[in-house]
């Protein structure tokens, strides 16, 4: 089947017997939230590369697929034990296909109010802190994807963090796909909450177990509480044939500090949507993104930094490796409002190309109505430096090595500077294993 | 050891090297003068095998082997070594980590054991010491915010650790202050060997009161218009270069 009007029908009908299946959950509140969605759903179009947003992202080969709103399934702690960190201790959350499997999991027990467990959970508890947070900071009136991830809100990651709390260990997060032969849409819906003067340090993964065809559709809504400090970490290694569209909308209270790693290296079409907004002064925001492209990926950033209120700094660094027929597209947009003086924007970009047939479209997008800001952004594409080349030869290494090694500096520029030991360490061997052939 | 003869070489399709003739014995110092954009710098990176500079006539002959037809990283491996005039600064990569790999893929070309981390440790501070480099500097990026002097002395770290044949210095003395250039000096005597030789790029003779040449040539325009000892330095020194551009003229 290739008629969009279908597919948008297809996902419609599926609805039904999604709400169907809620059972006492659709007298909740949230499902008003979850029909509006659909409503919204229903009237929004798939983009199409006339849209600006996505003029070079044709997601045509996403619309072929009858993506199947996923069951749960069972997997054993043996197939997931690898995908995590074992150094880590702190609580884990592992998700099949969307649905949060508390066997799996770890969670430990708390007495002092943080809360990390699953949405569901939330959603059936009626949590205060879902009907504060959740659906408010994504945007499903415009956003096609958001919709349809709002509709179909079931479950997903939830972390809370009160007042004056540090959770210590990071959280790690696993989102496993796993086919069994059918075309899977899996929607986790994820939401980190944090109080004043908390900390938290969160790790997203996003694998599968096969190499079917699947659609992970994830949104991730986040509120940093006033100073408070959240890492993230977002590890996108779906296998080559999935698509993989999310979105992370980050909300800033005054003095937070947000850091963000966005790792890409899965996906035959991903996309992260990135959005931070500042709502009060003194708030910093850092967003590094990483991507590695083979064959014929598709990987879209689109980030956005609100810089609404006035003292707050943002500062981006996206690298881009790009080989055979990979295309990668940036799009980086900073606005600085009126009121926001004493603004520090910084954004840069900067990509290899290791073929002739790989692409990258980059594009800064600034928008400056304040006058005392320091902005700046720098976009380039390139191969590898000549001169440097050169110089590694001259000295006894050879062509295949010299490469390596000046492509694993470029990357490891974002790798470096991630807090987490042990994901730093991971991430050098993904680099090492690519580029020391 | 090296044998160049009647080499030309073409950069961005202009020549610049036009007929140079130049016999480098085993063990011997030789210094190369000239005024600037005589082909100095060409002559040093042809040598080290840079393919923006296309040999378009004349050969050179190193230990026997046809030097032109090696990649760059053969040559190096064969004994090469170009300290260049401006190192390059590449963020991301450690010096220690270049010159491990460094070692490491010459000494596996010539079939020896590679180092392993402990041996290449106990030698790099050994030639650590020789260059009186301070330790902070290797942890670094290569050249990467180096002064121009610690990048210099960085080149001459790199000679010492991978004790090449053959050592072609390019202007390591510039940018140099006095403590700097009798260091770096020194780090060269102490490598001079019976079986190893040098050619030493430089404008100033007081560099070759440290290090002492066997022979000083003069290139011009991309030939050498007058070889000699020593004393030609001193002499050049004195007179500039005039006269011997009006000598060849005369020619
Ligand atoms: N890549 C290049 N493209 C064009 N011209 C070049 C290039 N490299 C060198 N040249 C030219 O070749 C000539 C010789 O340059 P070279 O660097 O060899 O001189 P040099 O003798 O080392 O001078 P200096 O004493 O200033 O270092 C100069 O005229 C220079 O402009
Ligand atoms: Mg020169």
């Amino acid at each position: 089947m290739s008629n969009i009007l279908d597919i948008k029908n297809w996902y419609i009908k599926s609805f039904e017997s999604f709400e169907s299946s809620l059972n006492g959950e659709s007298s909740k509140p949230f499902h008003q939230i979850r029909k509006e969605a659909m409503e919204k759903f229903s009237q929004l179009n798939f983009p199409t590369t006339h849209d600006e947003d996505w003029r070079f992202t044709n997601i045509a080969p996403l619309l072929k697929y009858n993506f199947e709103p996923a069951a749960m399934a069972e997997l054993k702690t043996q197939q997931t034990k690898n995908f995590l960190f074992e150094n880590l201790k702190g609580n884990t959350l592992i998700f099949v296909n969307g649905f949060f499997i508390p066997k799996l999991s770890h969670v430990k027990k708390s007495n002092d109010g943080i809360i990390v467990c699953s949405l569901a959970n939330q959603l059936k508890n009626g949590s205060p802190v879902i009907s504060q947070h959740l659906g408010k900071y994504a945007n499903h009136r415009e956003q096609i994807f958001t919709a349809l991830s709002t509709a179909f809100t079931r479950d997903g990651a939830f972390i809370y963090v009160p007042d004056n709390k540090i959770l210590e260990e990071p959280v790690q997060i696993l989102f496993i796909t796993t086919t069994s032969n059918k075309n899977i849409l899996s929607q986790p819906r994820n939401l980190y909450v944090t109080g004043t003067n908390s900390q938290v340090s969160i790790i997203e993964r996003y694998l599968s177990l096969d190499d079917g065809v699947y659609f992970t559709n994830v949104v991730t809504e986040i509120y940093a509480g006033e100073n408070s400090i959240i890492n993230h970490i977002k590890l996108q290694e779906e296998n080559l044939k999935a698509f993989h569209i999310s979105r992370t909308e980050v909300d800033q209270e005054k003095g937070s500090n947000f850091t963000s790693y966005s790792i890409s290296l899965g996906g035959e079409i991903a996309r992260h949507d990135i959005n931070a907004r500042f709502n009060d002064e003194g708030s910093e925001c850092n967003l590094n993104g990483l991507f590695l492209l083979t064959g014929n990926q598709l990987f879209d950033t689109h980030s956005l930094i609100d810089h609404a209120k006035p003292n707050c700094s943002s500062h981006e660094k996206y690298k881009g490796i790009l080989d055979d027929t990979s295309h990668g597209v940036f799009n980086g947009k900073v606005i600085v409002r009126r009121d926001a003086q004493k603004t520090n924007a910084f954004q840069e970009n900067k990509n290899i190309i290791l073929s002739n047939g790989a692409l990258i479209n980059t594009k800064p997008q600034l928008e400056i109505f304040a006058d005392d800001v320091k902005c700046s952004h720098g976009a380039t594409i390139g191969q590898l430096d000549e001169d440097a080349m050169f110089y590694l030869k001259s000295r006894g290494i050879g062509e295949e090595k010299a490469k390596a090694i000046l492509i694993h500096a470029f990357a490891s520029d974002v790798v470096r500077t991630i807090k987490i030991e042990e994901v730093k360490k991971y991430l050098e061997e993904v680099l090492e294993k690519r580029f020391n052939k | 050891m090296l044998e160049i003869k009647n080499l030309h070489a073409n950069v961005g399709g202009k020549e610049i090297l036009k007929g140079i003739d130049l016999t480098v014995n085993t063990g011997e110092v030789h210094a190369i003068m000239g005024p600037n954009g005589s082909g100095k710098s060409t002559l040093a990176q042809v040598l080290a095998g840079r393919k923006e500079y296309e040999v378009t006539k004349g050969e050179v002959i190193f230990n026997g082997k046809n030097l032109l037809e090696l990649s760059p990283e053969d040559r190096a491996r064969e004994g090469i070594f170009l300290a260049f005039q401006y190192p390059v600064e590449i963020p991301g990569v450690s010096n220690v980590n270049l010159l491990k790999t460094a070692i490491n893929e010459i000494r596996k070309y010539n079939s020896e054991e590679e180092l392993d981390a402990m041996e290449f440790m106990t030698l790099l501070k050994k030639k650590m010491k020789l260059v009186e480099m301070d330790q902070s500097l290797l942890s670094r990026s290569v050249n990467d915010g180096f002064s121009g002097g610690e990048k210099k002395r960085n080149e001459i770290l790199q000679m010492a650790v991978l004790e090449p044949k053959l050592s072609i210095l390019d202007e390591t003395d510039s940018g140099l202050d006095i403590d700097a250039l009798r260091i770096v000096a020194n780090g060269v005597n102490k490598l001079k060997s019976p079986d190893r030789s040098t050619i030493v790029v430089t404008h100033y003779q007081r560099l070759l009161n440290y290090i002492v040449p066997d022979y000083v040539h003069v290139l011009y325009n991309g030939k050498i218009v007058k070889s000699g000892t020593k004393e030609l330095a001193l002499e050049l020194e004195a007179k500039g270069y005039d006269w011997l551009k009006e000598q060849k003229e005369f020619a």
